[in-house]
């Protein structure tokens, strides 16, 4: 009925020009300005006026020790989440199923989705409060359990933990939402059918309400692969200490330092594309996966 | 209905009720630490008393914060990026949205304009030269670095653009009978029927600008120009005093427990925050069956 006409299509264009210009600037800009990875890029010659040194930062970066170092806290702080931000949601999410209560079922879910909302840097305020070793509610407690105190933010060997556990603290909330709105959408019929072949809840539990939510399973899983280098900078930022580098250091906060921090931009910038373009094919796989495995399309 | 239950049933149902409160607790408690350290006394927390109740209550740590210019000034200045923010982001979703509603067959170049945006999401030029960009174009200490690098929620468009395709064609093509064009379409038809989900997203919006400490932190050369959230970056986490060096204030800071100062600025950056999220648990509902479900 709509016919091709330019008349009455050019509205459309003109709709996509501001966001267009935006992207073109903010998003596509920064992706030409990788250029000065491969520059000895000096603020006041500008990227046209720097001279161009190839792949030596990538070369400088790749003979640093603390590159191997960074490169292996983020890959296992980021696996460690994914798995615990998957399992941690999903139990939680079967358990508040079998709650007949609705005003508990409610009460218990806006309570833990709240920290999902809150910033890191409140998070952290609060977290560098209670896990203080002196002052701190968490080691008080576990005095009082006869534990020994533990100065859980300044301990390499606790740090990288605290950050798993904190995030899915954070986190596990809103993961269990998405799980509770895939067990809404299993068919009723199929408990109706276990329940005449004599299953009871667990044997329900195991039999309709899993096998009903592995595909959003299966499609959390792969698309989380595209996070693997994602160790989640606004958490580690905001908790970090330079006691805690040698296990809590990631790609994000490295770059960080050493571009903002130290100047050395072309390095950050280096180390900054290694990150993009590894994420890049790491996500193109985890869409297409998902394509696959789930019929997955996000537009 | 009136059901017998086994003995192994009600044992997991206690044992249920209970592992799930505690998990409640476990997110609730720390808050309630910090909530209760904000309004103790000073002696009352240096000798380990606080727990989960104020003890010898006090406002002195709030009154205090109300008397610091800082804070004031850093809260006014995340209320305009909030209105700023939200109004730049809901503008271009809606705007960016609905042309990429449309099938091609109404659209020319709809894939590339589509694949435009989603690329955005898949590759990023990183930290170095978003900041030398925004830096390039002098918005270093203005309002608008805040707004504009991330004015186009490319997640935000996607959603909405999901949203306006599931909404009845036969409404739009009526409109179009009626001799409306699309500008007329959009604002007279397409938004007031997509109003729930304009309202969770701007909702979301307002969190995120609220929340947002990264940018503040590093597009602000001066600190006077940091909104609330990257102030209290600088107080709460990097513990940075060098502000408080007026006498009057160090006076008042004899009688205050600097625990009780920052658990009283991490409550009050949280409030508007806890005001609106319980309004958005709806949306997860919808918002992620919109986001991942096509027919």
């Amino acid at each position: 009925m709509i016919r091709r006409n330019w008349k009455i299509e050019l509205p459309l264009h003109l709709m996509l020009v501001p966001g267009l210009v935006v992207v073109l600037l903010f998003s596509y800009g920064p992706m030409a300005g990788v250029v000065i990875a491969f520059q000895n890029y000096i603020p006041v010659k500008g990227i046209f006026g720097s001279e161009w040194v190839g792949l030596e930062h990538f070369r400088y970066v790749y003979g640093l020790p603390e590159t191997m170092t960074v490169l292996r806290n983020t890959i296992t702080i980021s696996s460690m989440k994914i798995v615990s931000g998957l399992l941690a949601p999903l139990v939680t999410a079967l358990l508040l199923n079998e709650i007949g209560k609705r005003i508990f079922k409610r009460t218990v879910q806006t309570v833990i989705y709240m920290p999902h909302f809150l910033s890191w840097v409140i998070m952290a305020g609060i977290l560098l409060d209670v896990l203080s070793p002196t002052t701190g509610i968490v080691n008080r407690f576990m005095e009082w359990l006869g534990l020994s105190k533990v100065f859980f933010l300044g301990n390499a060997d606790w740090f990288p933990y605290v950050l798993v556990g904190t995030d899915t603290l954070k986190e596990f909330g809103f993961g269990t939402i998405v799980y509770l709105a895939a067990i809404t959408g299993i068919n009723p019929a199929l408990y109706e059918a276990a329940v005449l072949d004599g299953a009871n809840r667990w044997k329900q539990t195991l039999h309709v309400t899993l096998p009903g939510i592995v595909p959003i399973i299966v499609l959390l899983l792969t698309l989380s692969l595209g996070n693997v280098l994602n160790a989640g900078f606004d958490q580690v930022y905001n908790l970090y200490s330079p006691s805690v580098y040698s296990t809590g250091d990631i790609l994000d906060t490295y770059v960080y330092r050493i571009g903002l921090g130290n100047g050395q931009y072309g390095v950050a910038t280096a180390v900054g594309l290694f990150k993009s373009v590894i994420s890049l094919v790491l996500i193109s796989v985890s869409y297409f996966l998902a394509y696959r495995l789930a019929n997955y399309r996000i537009f | 209905m009136v059901q017998q239950y086994s003995w192994s049933r009600k044992l997991f149902v206690a044992f249920n009720y209970s592992i799930l409160a505690i998990m409640s607790l476990v997110c609730l408690l720390p808050l309630l630490n910090v909530l209760a350290v904000s309004f103790s006394s000073a002696a009352a927390i240096e000798a380990g008393e606080v727990t989960l109740w104020p003890v010898d209550f006090t406002t002195r740590a709030y009154s205090f914060v109300a008397s610091k210019s800082e804070f004031l000034t850093s809260m006014g200045i995340s209320v305009q990026r909030v209105l700023l923010g939200v109004a730049v982001n809901m503008t271009l979703t809606i705007l960016t949205a609905y042309p990429l509603s449309k099938e091609a067959a109404h659209l020319r170049f709809r894939t590339g304009y589509a694949w435009v945006f989603v690329f955005t999401m898949l590759f990023s030029g990183g930290l170095i030269p978003s900041y030398m960009i925004v830096r390039e174009l002098g918005l270093i200490d203005s309002l608008w670095s805040l707004v504009l690098p991330g004015a186009v929620p490319v997640f935000n468009v996607i959603l909405m653009l999901n949203f306006f395709r599931n909404l009845p064609k036969e409404l739009a093509e009526s409109a179009f009978i009626d001799g409306a064009g699309h500008w007329q379409t959009l604002w007279r038809i397409i938004v007031p029927l997509s109003m729930p989900s304009i309202a969770t997203v701007t909702l979301f919006t307002i969190v995120g600008h609220w929340n947002e400490w990264f940018h503040g932190l590093i597009y602000m050369n001066d600190p006077v120009h940091y909104p609330l959230a990257s102030y209290l970056q600088t107080i709460v986490v990097r513990l940075d005093m060098t502000q408080l060096n007026d006498p009057t204030a160090l006076r008042f800071l004899s009688q205050l427990n600097d625990r009780s100062l920052r658990a009283a600025q991490i409550f009050l950056g949280m409030v508007p925050v806890l005001c609106v999220y319980p309004f958005l648990q709806r949306y997860f509902m919808s918002g992620i069956v919109l986001g991942s479900v096509k027919e």
